[in-house]
């Protein structure tokens, strides 16, 4: 390493001691990029986060000097590539707090994770006249599995609803639980609002009345330390790109017994032990559920984005998103016309809005030229947008890296909408 | 802000604020509904046909400003007009919007008047399905089909 680099390290890491997020900016390229000729101010974190270097080089690396097919070969490539994917396994059980690494599967995110749990769990256990209960609050990827299980096994879908502010009505959670629910899936952090729900409580009851816990996590692992076995969740699933990891890993955490009992979901290469024409032995944990060759630079990248989030440490990130959203409330609530949809009295990182009389597209197509990337529309979660009787929102969500002068930067773009349109 | 004034004409704010013909017709005797699943945009035209000809046009829905002030003026521009000529009109139209920049459309077409506002469309390619849904919702009302349009 080069002299300036050691120095521009030492720096880095004092940077962290006191969250100095000028240094933090500088670990991620894209950051520097200009957008018709603006600087990128990137508020489009709950859709995918940026990467930061060491995540990008994770990825380059492999393919340069690592690329080879894992748990296949007995040379030395292979071995170097399935200790490298393993690895990032190792880290993702410690970032979850699972007990195990067998209780780590990799999927391609958090929507193929809720398909597997769904058609392999599902389809076994639950049969005519059980219930799911889902939320009011979902995102479309946990809701839509739950409908087509709820077909195939003639079940019911019952949906627990929200008040006013976006929080989950618990009132009605415990009516609505009953000896046939069978399955509750809810997200820990609702992607439309911003809404930290009650899970460790949800989990509780739930399994007072006999039901098994998914918890939506895609949200949650960018902004929040997680532990699976405080929460008691049966399963629980994440997208890597939206913690800062390349696109196409995600995973789902399930209990070893759960996990052991249930069915294959796909077959194929890896998640077999034998096969005959007759007959296939299935592999072991969490491989049986990993049939064919995964996403092997991904799954070495999640591993490296969580080193980085472990060298900045979740308890600051959150606390620097926490600051940003109360900033970004308080500035914001401030321009005339102005509603946030969504003040639940727990919320992370996730500011929705509504100008009076101009409609999000316009907001988003505004900004964009302003260099400001910000996501308008129903955010996947169509029900959330009919109860607050809107077609679509603004959504800016917050990450880390970004500022309070990037914060000023939106409320002066809006204030330029409102003059557009005036 | 050049871009964006050419996008946002006045023109097309007032007809946004203040839309046209923004009612059911009491002697309706086509309807369309129209649907953008990507912004949840909604829209439904209605048409009164007198023969081949379109006596008159209203619609209702929820939108952003394009795609309100788009079917605005397209019940404007099509009143009075053939089914043949409204079709050609919006040949017309989406050769603006989409930007191919050669016609197609024959020399006997009719001419975008009002419509030319939305010239800066061209210049934000997500926004022509926006300004092309009333469009592609006519179309279907013209031809009597029941289905709902989409956009995707």
């Amino acid at each position: 390493m080069t002299g300036p680099g050691v120095a521009s390290a030492g720096t880095r890491s004092a940077a962290r001691e006191r969250f100095d997020v000028d240094t933090i900016r500088e670990d991620f390229p894209i950051l520097r990029r200009t957008v018709y000729g603006r600087p990128l101010v990137y508020l489009d974190n709950a859709a995918t986060s940026q990467k930061p270097r060491s995540v990008i080089d994770a990825v380059t690396r492999y393919y340069e000097s690592e690329n080879s097919n894992i748990h296949r070969g007995v040379h030395y490539l292979s071995e170097l590539a399935t200790r490298e994917y393993e690895a990032g396994r190792g880290r993702v059980q410690r970032f979850l707090g699972a007990a195990s690494p067998s209780e780590i599967i990799f999927v391609r995110g958090t929507t193929e994770a809720i398909n597997l749990v769904a058609a392999s769990y599902g389809r076994s256990k639950v049969e005519a006249g059980d219930e799911i209960l889902i939320t009011w609050l979902e995102h479309h990827s946990n809701i839509v599995p739950w409908q087509l299980l709820c077909e195939q096994q003639r079940a019911r879908l019952v949906v627990v609803p929200i008040d006013d502010r976006g929080d989950l009505r618990m009132d009605e959670f415990d009516r609505l639980l009953s000896p046939r629910t069978k399955i509750v899936a809810v997200s820990h952090i609702s992607n439309a609002l911003g809404t930290i729900n009650p899970i460790e409580r949800i989990v509780r009851r739930a399994h007072e009345n006999g039901a098994v816990v998914l918890v939506d996590g895609a949200q949650a692992a960018p902004h929040i330390a997680i532990d699976v076995q405080k929460m008691d969740c049966d399963f629980y699933a994440i997208s890597g790109h939206k913690m800062y990891a390349p696109t196409g890993v995600g995973v789902l955490y399930g209990k070893e017994k759960l996990l052991e009992a249930m069915p294959p979901y796909q077959g194929g290469g890896d998640m077999i032990r034998s096969v005959s024409f007759e007959k296939a032995t299935y592999n072991s944990l969490p491989y049986k559920f990993e049939a064919g060759t995964p996403n092997v630079e991904a799954g070495i990248g999640i591993g490296a984005a969580i080193d980085y989030l472990d060298s900045i440490g979740l308890g600051r990130i959150a606390a620097h998103e926490q600051e940003l959203l109360d900033y970004a409330t308080r500035v914001l609530t401030d321009i005339s016309g102005l509603r946030v949809i969504g003040t639940a009295r727990e919320k992370a990182s996730v500011l929705s809005f509504v100008l009076e009389g101009i409609h999000p597209h316009d907001i988003g197509t505004i900004l964009d030229r302003e260099g400001i990337a910000i996501r308008t529309g129903h955010h996947c979660a169509q029900p959330v947008m009919e109860r607050f009787g809107v077609p679509a929102t603004a959504r800016a969500s917050f990450a880390f890296y970004n500022t309070k002068a990037e914060i000023d930067a939106l409320a002066a773009a809006l204030r330029k909408v409102i003059e557009v349109f005036r | 802000m050049s871009d964006l004034r050419d996008l946002y004409q006045e023109v097309i704010l007032d007809h946004y604020k203040k839309p046209r013909n923004f009612h059911e017709l009491s002697g309706g005797n086509r309807r369309s509904d129209g649907y953008n699943p990507l912004c949840g945009d909604r829209i439904s035209v209605f048409l009164e046909m007198e023969g081949d000809r379109v006596k008159d046009a209203g619609f209702l829905g929820t939108g952003c400003a394009i795609s309100t002030a788009s079917a605005s003026l397209m019940t404007e521009s099509v009143k009075g007009k053939t089914r043949e000529e409204a079709e050609a009109l919006f040949e017309k139209f989406h050769e603006l919007v989409a930007g191919s920049g050669e016609s197609k459309a024959g020399a006997g077409a009719p001419s975008l008047g009002k419509l030319e506002v939305f010239s800066g469309v061209r210049e934000f390619p997500v926004r022509v399905k926006c300004a092309s849904l009333a469009w592609h919702t006519l179309k279907s009302a013209l031809e009597d089909t029941a289905e709902t349009v989409s956009t995707e």
